[in-house]
């Protein structure tokens, strides 16, 4: 497990472990029960304090990725990848469908509009 | 829930000629890493001092544990490192183990080797051939040989270069992976406690100015620079203090995204805790709120 954080994003460091967890769960890196590092050895390796780490699991927990067992430490919860995928995909969909009415309305072609969505995806 | 604590000073006086701490109240939580900030002579070494029980204070309350810090008791949970290392130079590690295992019930000695190893300090050599840096990493080492369940650092990384200042960051790491321990220290290196402390505790001309959780103060303080035109349409409770230039004003806020919406054309920067200590100290901020 990889873990990267930059000092100088906009992003706060909590939310960049909340987001890299998320996809290493997403693409299959951790898999479903496999054990999470505790949060004080996770600050350790990344020299932080434990209580950036702590909110990041919990937004984790909250959002249904991990599941923490008092005394044992957090998990991959089992939920439904393909579920949340979907459910991701619908957003993307309706954030889609108003970038072509842009388009459309504005005379943007279809083209110019698909090679700026490869541009954003392959960043 | 609320969080235990490992120390708690309530409202905490004492008076020297020309110094004085005011109605001094902070905790420090147990399993977290506090840090104690402010300039030379703002009062950090003082309250240590009479959290110590070195000085006798003039009023308030000061718990360790939850009991008085005069119990008797308490001293033997307690670790703690000054800046200067006190053993004799003609001492070893090695001598220095035998002393202080005569004078701690709970000392190590498996866990004080394992140390030495890991932060290379050699078993024979006279403490007076060590670095400046060596001699630091060995007075942290003996505070925490006895496995006490907090430690207490008074301008310990001073002086030091990153690289041994890295080096006890990750013994400070180490030892809270504990989370009955807890950890106090005083640094005027904001940077230190930027990277791994929980809370930090910024006092000034012996008043305790802000106490905070890091991350708050890291991701929603910013700096507003701007022009003084521009500077006036800015309403005074949108920042906290402000700093004017002969080019431009910087003002501290305490919502850079808030502010970002309000005022667009605006320059904001992150600011570092080097910053916001700064801004306190120099802008002439009222203190606490």
């Amino acid at each position: 497990m990889e873990i990267i954080i930059s000092n100088s994003s906009d992003k706060p460091i909590y939310e960049q472990i909340c987001i890299q967890i998320k996809s290493l769960i997403m693409d299959g890196t951790l898999a479903v029960g496999e054990a999470l590092p505790s949060m004080r050895a996770l600050a350790k390796d990344l020299h932080l304090s434990v209580i950036t780490v702590q909110r990041a699991y919990e937004d984790l927990t909250r959002d249904g990725f991990i599941e923490t067992v008092s005394g044992k430490g957090s998990f991959v919860a089992a939920q439904n990848r393909e579920f949340i995928q979907e459910e991701q995909l619908r957003i993307a969909e309706a954030l889609l469908q108003q970038a072509a009415e842009i388009g459309r309305t504005h005379g943007i072609s279809y083209e110019r509009l698909s090679s700026i969505l490869q541009l954003f995806y392959e960043e | 829930m609320a969080e235990e604590n490992s120390i708690f000073v309530h409202d905490l006086c004492k008076h020297f000629d020309g110094f004085a701490l005011n109605h001094v109240s902070f905790r420090v939580p147990k399993g977290r890493i506090v840090g104690f900030i402010g300039e030379n002579g703002a009062g950090k070494s003082t309250t240590i001092n009479l959290i110590l029980n070195e000085l006798k204070k003039d009023g308030g309350e000061i718990q360790l544990f939850g009991r008085e810090n005069t119990a008797s008791s308490v001293k033997e949970n307690i670790g703690v490192v000054f800046d200067e290392c006190n053993f004799h130079d003609v001492f070893t590690a090695l001598d220095i183990e035998k002393v202080l295992s005569g004078v701690y019930k709970s000392w190590d000695g498996n866990l004080y080797r394992q140390y030495l190893e890991k932060f290379q300090i050699p078993l024979k050599k006279p403490i007076g051939a060590f670095s400046k840096g060596m001699k630091m990493k060995l007075s942290i080492i003996c505070a925490m040989a006895h496995k006490p369940k907090l430690l207490i650092l008074d301008e310990a990384t001073t002086g030091l270069d990153p690289v041994v200042r890295d080096e006890i960051l990750d013994l400070f790491l180490e030892f809270i992976q504990d989370e009955d321990c807890s950890i106090f220290f005083s640094s005027h290196i904001t940077s230190d406690i930027q990277k791994i402390a929980d809370y930090v505790i910024l006092i000034h001309q012996g008043k305790i100015v802000f106490e905070e959780q890091k991350d708050d103060l890291i991701n929603h303080y910013g700096i507003a620079k701007c022009g003084k035109e521009k500077f006036a349409s800015i309403s005074p409770e949108d920042y906290i203090v402000h700093r004017e230039g002969s080019l431009s004003i910087e003002c501290l806020v305490r919502d850079k995204e808030a502010m970002r919406r309000k005022y667009a054309d605006i320059v904001i920067d992150h600011a570092t805790l080097e910053d916001i200590m700064l801004f306190y100290i120099k802008g002439g901020a009222t203190c606490g709120d």
